[in-house]
């Protein structure tokens, strides 16, 4: 998983019929110190992530696993919101 | 697998259940020789591992998802195993 930021979010009307009620949101991936690391992407949630909030994300077909047994066509799903992390010792 | 160096602890409160009781640490990848490269992981921990060590982790979700050991976990970085030494030529 990455962690981020989410700095936003997507709606779509026309769209994916898997994608039926899924929130779509903007994340900004985040290095350890905070700062920004690549490009935003956008990531199927399913924990109730809202904007200003830092969240964990995974890639890959495993965006989907919390839409089972609805095939989310997703490279990428919001699975956990950040209470804070810590760095170092 | 890559090898990384264990950076940091992160703790959500709100995620998949599939995470429950799950440690996530903050990796760092490294190439072989140490040197940092690429983007922050926040990867599942397999083995106990702790800050300031190096590890071994897998970026594969089926594979990851074996380390929770729970059906449809949407997880694709584990760690491991704990490096001892690499040796390159």
């Amino acid at each position: 998983m990455q962690i981020g930021r989410v700095i936003g979010d997507v709606v779509a009307t026309r769209k994916d019929p898997t994608w039926q009620g899924v929130p779509l949101l903007l994340v900004q991936p985040l290095g350890a110190d905070r700062t920004p690391q690549g490009r935003p992407l956008i990531a199927v949630d399913s924990v109730g992530a809202g904007v200003g909030e830092h969240v964990f994300f995974v890639r890959g077909k495993e965006a989907s696993f919390p839409f089972h047994p609805v095939e989310v066509a997703a490279d990428a799903g919001i699975v956990g919101i950040l209470d804070h992390w810590t760095v170092g010792e | 697998m890559i090898l990384g160096r264990v950076v940091g602890q992160a703790v959500a409160t709100v995620k998949r259940p599939q995470f429950e009781g799950a440690k996530l640490l903050l990796v760092q990848p490294e190439t072989p020789e140490g040197t940092p490269v690429g983007a922050t992981l926040l990867a599942v921990d397999g083995v106990g591992a702790g800050v300031s060590e190096r590890v071994l982790v897998v970026v594969e979700g089926r594979a990851a998802g074996e380390i929770l050991g729970r059906k449809l976990a949407p997880v694709d970085a584990a760690i491991v195993g704990i490096v001892d030494q690499v040796d390159t030529e």
